[in-house]
């Protein structure tokens, strides 16, 4: 268990870096940071490249937003198997539902409770 | 060669193969915060697993939806944003910084009404992210079925 903890704090450790890297060196805002990760992180997983690094990391793949494309593509490859051509636009979205749904769900009760912090 | 050339040549090896510190530090902080939260992302699905008898797609609904309401939760506290200062990419990269890019705008824009304000500002940044994510997949699902059909 030990060993899995470690493979996983070391892979997500190593792709915050790569998320790093590009904001000290391109000057790329946060937003472009992230939808780049999850595009380079469907590519990945279309070019079968992304699934043996969840097969090797567990959550230390699938946390980052790379892990957000990579269930975005294996849900359309899934559903293109089961119900053909269709199963591409379905099949995203389906895989991810939990994840948009809580972040909508959670965001908005969120900002109902809070008050807006001034930033540090 | 001369004792001050060969300390000249030393000075200059020095400056060379120090890693920029502010850089160096950049990139421990974000390793180590982000690992952090990927090692909290694997307890919490361990947990699911463990306690809850979740299968495999329900073990990674619920670890997404645990650390949403974590990223959600600290961004309204106002904890996140000093992760963030702290951690750079370390905290953006993780689906937690998914989940403060939709609380912090939300938050912040609450004031300007429930509709525009609230409900827009909502997708100020994981919109983007939502169009180009589920469009590239929508392209992956095409290519999938192209090779699937005729390869």
């Amino acid at each position: 268990m030990l060993w899995t903890l470690i493979k996983c704090f070391v892979v997500g450790g190593l792709l915050c870096c790569v998320g790093q890297a590009i904001l000290m060196f391109t000057k790329l805002t946060n937003a472009r940071i992230l939808v780049l990760f999850v595009v380079s992180g469907v590519a990945l997983t279309l070019l079968g490249a992304y699934k043996p690094l969840v097969d090797f990391a567990g959550a230390g793949a699938t946390v980052p937003l790379t892990g957000f494309g990579y269930s975005l593509a294996t849900g359309a490859m899934q559903a293109v198997q089961e119900i053909g051509l269709m199963g591409a636009f379905t099949g995203g979205i389906t895989n991810t539902a939990a994840g948009i749904t809580a972040a909508i769900v959670f965001g908005f009760l969120n900002a109902i409770c809070f008050k807006p912090k001034t930033k540090p | 060669m001369s004792d001050q050339q060969k300390f000249k040549e030393y000075d200059q090896m020095v400056k060379r193969m120090t890693p920029n510190s502010q850089y160096f530090q950049g990139f421990v902080r974000a390793f180590w915060v982000g690992g952090l939260i990927c090692v909290l992302g694997q307890l919490i699905s361990m947990a699911g697993e463990y306690w809850l008898h979740l299968d495999q797609s329900g073990v990674s609904m619920f670890t997404s939806i645990v650390l949403v309401f974590l990223g959600t939760t600290l961004t309204g506290l106002g904890i996140y944003d000093r992760i963030g200062c702290y951690a750079g990419a370390g905290s953006v990269v993780p689906i937690t910084g998914f989940a403060n890019s939709v609380a912090a705008p939300a938050l912040e824009f609450r004031r300007e009404g429930m509709i525009l304000g609230l409900g827009a500002k909502l997708f100020q940044i994981a919109g983007p992210v939502l169009v180009y994510g589920i469009g590239s997949s929508v392209v992956a699902g095409v290519i999938y079925w192209i090779i699937v059909r005729w390869f």
